[in-house]
């Protein structure tokens, strides 16, 4: 697996061989990642795979079983939270109940030592950030979860910490209000300038918010990139499936020859895609293509082509689902974008068609 | 509720049973609360309102010695339900915010145990302690005793509360910098606060009423309310009893009113 | 559980794990020192020789027991055969306990099931109903109840006025009076941990009872009641234990023919016909009944728990 090359730029955080063990379980089974000064890092992965313990070890709420984490150069997986520069947006806020919007916001200066007058005026600036100046003798069960989001955000700001620290924080709201949020979120760590790693198990949110993200499962880093690089060319079945819709086809591998791998699946469909290090002549693995990077026709096109038959079409909105059972062979999805400049042709249910690859959509896995 | 369809909730017969709970439990106290404005020497006859055996209660034969007892009472209720709101204060963080151990069960068993032991036992117990290292009974014996007793009283409603509030709370202070000192005395304890006071008014309502123990462990010369009604009523019922029952019987309702909204109320809102 | 410990740790808050020793100190010390302490010294007691005029002299003996189980007649010579005094208090005191847990189970079940099914918005008001007259002295409480009941007390007038009864009902000094005592005492035990239950009752299994067949009462007996036993258990032990060792409602409604165990051992500590050992003895033999039934108790729920789970 490649790493992302640190030389470039200032590491935030440096997690060195972490691993977390409760018991007999292990929750963190010997990770390491860096993450750059500046970026908007995500770690994202199903529920139960380590990525919110890893931020919690991060944070100073786990301890670190084995291994090191490194803020900016310094050692800090033995200080205790209230120690490390970095702040935590927590998934249900916790914002104190009894406190109004303004001393939730200043606590962190308070307890910095700042006088009460000078917390109070970061606070006013932070509220101001967000768009809430106006609530700011509010108590927070008066607000809108939208609002106390934005609070918790103003809060984990405000001693402007070196890292901030974000735990599902959208997870609570509704579907419009997360994307709004996540919007807004890109935007204030631009404005801020700071490094926000960010956990979540939703791979809209990931792709679509993140400079880089790591996908995490059963403890384990699975892969770590740009977000466009983990959806277009993921380096296993996990990844490929994880992040996005795809068509998972057994083959197995015929023959390699300058960089490209013949293979043939079910029913005698034969297809060529790009070798990948790693798979050779005889390997049985899967193949991943993308539902929207594949098109029907009528005959045989210039690309690589499979015979099926139209099961159905699936009205998706923003697309039809067209499914397609291949001549004695597996059934796959193609997508085709619901357009009038696309103006592809819609088959009928029963009706004879190719399924054909765009170039490069194909893409063989390591299981 | 009543109209007349079939309810699988319903049992005929049920709500009659409840009055005559509720008749049960309040009749009595109702009727000795006319009767401590009854005009007469005599508690049988009825002989029109009269506030007069309040006024007796305070300047009658009887007044010093009531008053001391008050006094008493209310000084031991005081220190009594304070320490064991505290120490039971204490406990529950230990109890409930401090992690898995060992001891644990084993301290909630110790916790709970003035509740399982019969209030005679740990009458007759405490006495002979005090006895056995030659300690001299009196205020400060009553004053022990109760404070024992009384943490489990302070401890359960505390506990519950505690158990209700998430932890994230804390470690969000531990986060913006805040000490573990700061992080319970900023976020925990206000937090708390609903129970505790709910802790200390049962504590206090608890040492008030209590009877056997301290019939016990007091020395000659030192009474509580509770002791120095018994020791009348023993002679029989008089009428200036009834107006100190009626009293105590206030005061009780009114702080089991307090604790009741306290807990319902929120110092979130 | 891998579960939770994977999901952020949050089991269970250890934020304060570091001063826990310090944190329980104070209730550990209190509570040793001046109940459990005090427990073990009662039991030594126990076996303790008698001094005259109230307290002990160290020496072993078994006298208190031997007062307790054996009769050696008059002369205190014979051979040990069963002294039937003191058991017969004891039993005294079980049967008045059990009647007055049964009249509680009486009314206190379906007062507990009325409030249940109250709109949740109300309930918390009949509970604060249910509860208040345990927080009234519980001196005041049995005074009040003897007042209301006495052959010229207001409940005897009332009877008579009305022309109920020709003669005054004598009620006070009698076993009825005690049970009405106890009941009286200890009914907020009953009604609450019923209540808990039956709140938390489903009752889609009452309307599947119906669904098929079963009359109101076949569904209280074969399906509700199994359902809420373990608060029906609760409630009952609840009042039956210090039911057994009360002092109060004996000493003041009961008279001296009605004496129970609370009595008996209150007797020995007051004045100068105490017999401290003798005292010791009989709350041993009261507490080891109570540990007993307490024990079988937490087994029967530790049982019932592992069956739902």
């Amino acid at each position: 697996m490649e790493k992302s090359a640190p030389d470039t730029a200032t590491i935030a955080v440096d997690v060195r061989d972490a691993v977390k063990r409760y018991g007999d379980f292990t929750a963190l089974k010997r990770i390491s990642l860096s993450i750059r000064d500046n970026e908007f890092f995500t770690l994202l992965g199903p529920s139960g795979c380590g990525k919110t313990t890893l931020l919690r070890m991060i944070a100073g709420f786990e301890d670190v079983t084995e291994g090191e984490i490194f803020l900016f150069g310094d050692e800090i997986d033995t200080l205790p939270p209230n120690k490390r520069p970095v702040n935590t947006v927590f998934q249900n806020y916790a914002l104190f109940p009894h406190m109004t919007v303004t001393d939730n916001v200043g606590f962190g200066l308070e307890m910095l030592g700042r006088t009460k007058a000078e917390a109070r005026r970061r606070a006013g600036e932070m509220l101001e950030l967000v768009r809430l100046s106006q609530f700011a003798g509010r108590k927070p069960a008066q607000l809108s979860g939208g609002q106390q989001q934005r609070v918790a955000l103003a809060r984990a700001l405000a001693p402007q910490p070196k890292v901030l620290l974000l735990d599902e924080p959208l997870s609570a709201l509704d579907l419009k209000l997360r994307q709004t949020m996540r919007y807004e979120l890109k935007e204030l760590q631009r404005e801020t300038g700071i490094t926000f790693i960010f956990v979540t198990h939703d791979q809209e949110e990931a792709l679509t918010m993140s400079d880089r993200v790591a996908v995490m499962s059963s403890g384990e880093l699975q892969q770590l990139g740009e977000a466009r690089e983990i959806y277009e060319t993921p380096h296993n079945v996990f990844v490929a499936d994880f992040i996005g819709e795809t068509n998972l086809l057994e083959v197995s591998v015929d023959q390699i020859a300058q960089g490209r791998a013949t293979c043939h699946l079910g029913g005698g469909h034969e297809l060529t895609c790009d070798a990948v290090e790693g798979i050779g002549v005889g390997a049985h693995v899967h193949l991943s293509v993308r539902p929207e990077r594949l098109f029907l026709s009528e005959a045989p096109t210039e690309a690589e082509s499979l015979p099926g038959r139209v099961r159905d079409n699936i009205f998706v909105g923003t697309d039809i689902q067209t499914i397609v059972d291949l001549n004695e062979g597996p059934r796959m999805t193609v997508r085709t974008s619901n357009s009038a400049r696309g103006a592809r042709r819609v088959f009928e249910a029963g009706s004879a068609v190719y399924v054909n690859m765009e170039q490069g959509a194909a893409r063989l896995l390591v299981d | 509720m009543a109209r007349g369809k079939y309810d699988i909730r319903r049992y005929p017969g049920f709500l009659p049973m409840t009055v005559l709970c509720l008749t049960l439990l309040y009749a009595p106290l109702i009727v000795v609360t006319i009767y401590s404005f009854n005009d007469s020497s005599s508690i049988t006859n009825w002989e029109g309102m009269s506030t007069r055996w309040y006024v007796d209660v305070f300047v009658g034969v009887e007044s010093d010695k009531f008053k001391s007892a008050a006094w008493n009472s209310f000084t031991i209720a005081m220190i009594a339900a304070t320490v064991s709101t505290t120490i039971a204060t204490l406990a529950a963080t230990g109890m409930i915010r401090a992690g898995r151990f060992r001891l644990r069960t084993l301290s909630f068993g110790l916790i709970s145990l003035p509740l399982m032991v019969p209030e005679i036992v740990t009458a007759v117990a405490t006495l002979i302690f005090f006895n056995s290292i030659g300690f001299v009974r009196g205020y400060t014996t009553i004053l022990l005793a109760h404070i024992a007793f009384c943490i489990p009283f302070a401890y359960m409603p505390i506990a519950a509360r505690m158990q209700g509030i998430e932890d994230s709370y804390e470690q969000a202070a531990l986060d913006l910098y805040a000490s573990k000192f700061q992080a319970f005395t900023r976020i925990l304890l206000p937090l708390m606060a609903p129970g505790i006071i709910s802790g200390f008014l049962l504590a206090f309502i608890i040492s008030l009423d209590d009877f056997i123990i301290t019939n016990f462990v007091k020395g000659a010369g030192v009474e509580t309310l509770p002791t120095a009604i018994f020791g009348s009523v023993k002679q029989g019922i008089k009428p200036n009893i009834m107006a100190i029952s009626t009293m105590l019987l206030a005061i009780s309702i009114v702080m089991v009113t307090i604790s009741y909204l306290v807990s319902k109320s929120d110092n979130t809102k | 559980m891998a579960a939770g410990a994977a999901s952020g740790g949050s089991a269970r808050s250890d934020t304060y794990k570091a001063a826990r020793v310090w944190l329980l100190l104070p209730s550990w010390l209190v509570l040793i020192c001046l109940v459990l302490v005090p427990i073990a010294i009662m039991l030594v007691y126990s076996f303790l020789t008698k001094e005259f005029r109230g307290g002990v002299i160290w020496e072993f003996s078994l006298a208190a027991y031997d007062q307790f189980f054996c009769s050696r007649g008059l002369f205190g010579d014979e051979p040990c055969t069963i002294e039937w005094t003191y058991i017969s208090i004891f039993w005294r005191s079980i049967w008045q306990a059990g009647a007055a847990t049964l009249l509680s189970l009486v009314i206190g079940f379906p007062t507990a099931y009325f409030i249940a099914t109250r709109p949740e918005r109300v309930r918390p008001i009949w509970v604060f109903l249910i509860t208040i007259p345990y927080w009234v002295n519980l001196l005041i409480r049995t005074v009040s109840m003897k007042f209301v009941l006495r052959d010229q007390g207001p409940l005897n007038d009332f009877l008579l006025a009305t022309g109920i009864v020709d003669d005054p009902l004598r009620i006070v000094n009698t076993n009825f009076a005690v049970q009405l005592g106890l009941f009286y005492s200890y009914l907020p035990f009953m009604v609450l941990p019923i209540y808990a239950s039956v709140e938390r009752y489903n009752f889609s299994l009452s309307e599947a009872a119906a669904d098929l067949y079963a009359s109101k009462w076949a569904t209280l007996r074969r399906v509700l009641l199994p359902a809420v036993k373990p608060g029906v258990i609760a409630g009952c032990i609840l009042v039956f234990v210090p039911s057994l060792g009360s002092f109060l409602a004996p000493d003041l409604l009961g008279g001296a023919k009605n004496f129970m165990i609370g009595s008996l051992i209150e007797e020995q500590f007051k004045g100068n016909a105490g017999n401290w050992p003798f005292g010791a003895a009989a709350s041993m033999i009261l507490l080891t009944m109570v540990l007993i039934i307490l024990l079988i108790f937490a087994r029967q729920q530790a049982r019932a728990q592992k069956g739902a789970g």
